[in-house]
């Protein structure tokens, strides 16, 4: 018996499932175990993974016949009270980062307000587990779950107009990678040369939710050799 | 067949029924901003697979169709002509190869949606050829139409129910523009939204009695609202959810902002409301400096309301459809 799920109708086609109102690695293995067996289950539905909830849209007409959201919470229930299906093993990916200097203009001050030199941010950047907690934000961005505590460093009061495509950043207690040119305020420690987001390949992401994530850093030369073989 | 942009107008885009099912990528369902306008306009050409169509936003475009066509226009009231002749809206209208069709400014509402015989046959993005200007997916990376702009045209066979004709020609009726164009200020059908109970009650009152003037600051993705300022009984620290257009957000700044069709696919500001999806067209077409007013509904009316529409909508698209068979 799963523990409790609160049920919330947002919309006329659109319930929330919400496992808790934390940020949190165990919360959101649950989330993403209930994504998982609802798709699986319910391929009518769409499944919406966030931090801590799951959102699933649906048609109204297709569950006519009585209250829709209801008859949605009980097949979602019926579906999550079954054991669990296979479950999908989480995919690991390793993501090449140069740190620092043009890369990561902010690797300096991040390493100030942790109280650390820029080679220990990077050590602890790179020694850590993460898990991808949701995409949101722009197409393709990793919300990523797993960043060492003592590396929390907060937004900038000044954000940026433009960050760079591929640039790794912390905001808060999360790390995350901008798959585009895009306004942002988080501290940009350093730049991967892989591209996050191309939307005419098959899969246009190249994380989704549940993915296993390392950091890998990288020089400059590597960086222009990589980013050579991954045009954007 | 090409159509070319002569002049693009304030933010002319193609749109059809968008992206859905994308969501978990960070890939918002965007589309039309008034899908039974949308609807409706393809109808009367009799395209029936989704077509893209050109969404106007309160000034339209100026554009060649190199070829004889078929075009109607549907939505915000919006002057239109090619040449001396005036193009009536809400119906089907015949066009001569190499007509030059102006669009000009809206007599009321912000969005009219122009389809043509055949549909905006530009390359599919995930499913669709809607573009998603926030997102910057679609047709020329997602941007609006620009000035040189030349848009292929699908081929379709010619309708049996519109003459053949060497002028503008427009058929000999038009649709009752009055139930999916309807720009009378009523308020806005609002769901109570997951923090509704935490609003203070004065702001609670504020909300559902207050008037709203829809900000300069409205774009695809959010219109925020100006009017009187809402706050919570204590401050919220939310984490990211999902979010859904028509979502009422409560930012500190006490000014709420409703979420339209391009939203972001997660948000962490309150949710004090849901505007009823059968009233989102309303609230799409309102022009910045609008009055906007909320009445609260429940579930089950907002429903209701919602497939009743959906069933009036259903039965037009068929009888348009049969008339238009009709040689």
């Amino acid at each position: 018996m799963p523990p409790t799920i609160q049920f919330e109708a947002l919309a006329e086609d659109a319930l929330l499932l919400r496992f808790g109102e934390r940020i949190d690695i165990e919360l959101n293995a649950r989330v993403q175990a209930a994504t998982d067996c609802l798709r699986q289950r319910l391929p009518q539905l769409e499944c919406v993974p966030a931090y801590a909830s799951v959102l699933l849209r649906f048609d109204p007409q297709h569950w006519s016949g009585g209250d829709p959201h209801r008859q949605v919470q009980a097949a979602a229930c019926a579906a999550l009270e079954e054991p669990n299906p296979a479950t999908i093993a989480p995919r690991d990916l390793v993501i090449p980062v140069c740190y620092g200097g043009e890369y990561g203009p902010d690797l300096a001050e991040v390493a100030a307000l942790c109280r650390l030199d820029a080679q220990a941010v990077i050590a602890r950047h790179t020694a850590a587990d993460y898990h991808v907690a949701m995409l949101g934000f722009a197409p393709g961005f990793p919300y990523l779950l797993g960043l060492d505590p003592q590396l929390t460093a907060p937004r900038r009061t000044d954000p940026r107009q433009r960050v760079p495509a591929g640039s790794v950043a912390i905001g808060g207690s999360q790390t995350g990678i901008y798959p585009e040119a895009l306004p942002g305020g988080w501290q940009l420690i350093g730049r991967t040369p892989l591209r996050l987001f191309d939307i005419t390949a098959d899969t246009p992401s190249l994380f989704a939710p549940g993915d296993r994530v390392r950091f890998q850093a990288i020089d400059e030369d590597r960086f222009r050799d990589l980013a050579a073989t991954n045009p954007a | 067949m090409n159509v070319t942009v002569i002049k693009p107008g304030l933010l002319s885009s193609l749109q059809d029924v968008g992206r859905p099912g994308h969501a978990a990528l960070g890939v918002g369902r965007a589309g039309a901003m008034d899908p039974p306008a949308w609807q409706l306009a393809n109808a009367l050409v009799g395209n029936t697979r989704g077509e893209a169509a050109i969404e106007c936003t309160l000034t339209g475009p100026s554009l060649r169709f190199e070829q004889a066509t078929v075009i109607a226009l549907t939505g915000a009231t919006i002057t239109a002509r090619v040449g001396e002749h005036s193009v009536p809206m809400w119906t089907t209208c015949h066009l001569p190869a190499g007509s030059v069709l102006h669009l000009g400014g809206m007599a009321s509402g912000c969005r009219s949606y122009l389809a043509v015989r055949g549909g905006f046959d530009v390359p599919a993005v995930l499913g669709s050829r809607s573009s998603d200007l926030h997102a910057r997916i679609g047709y020329a990376h997602g941007r609006p139409l620009c000035a040189g702009d030349v848009l292929p045209v699908g081929a379709a066979a010619r309708l049996p129910g519109l003459p053949a004709a060497n002028d503008v020609q427009p058929l000999d009726w038009s649709l009752d523009p009055q139930p999916w164009f309807d720009f009378a200020q009523r308020p806005l059908a609002l769901l109570r939204g997951s923090h509704w109970s935490q609003l203070d009650a004065a702001s609670q009152q504020r909300l559902l009695g207050g008037r709203f003037i829809l900000s300069k600051d409205s774009n695809r993705t959010a219109s925020r609202l100006d009017g009187p300022t809402l706050q919570l009984q204590a401050p919220l620290e939310l984490i990211s959810e999902a979010a859904l257009p028509g979502t009422l957000q409560l930012p500190p700044s006490g000014q709420p902002i409703a979420l339209l069709a391009e939203a972001p696919v997660t948000g962490g500001y309150p949710r004090i409301g849901q505007v009823a999806a059968v009233d989102q067209p309303r609230l799409a077409q309102l022009r910045p400096g609008d009055t906007v007013c909320f009445r609260e509904t429940t579930l089950d009316e907002a429903l209701a309301r919602l497939t009743a529409r959906q069933q009036r909508l259903t039965r037009l698209l068929a009888t348009i459809a049969q008339r238009l068979e009709q040689a």
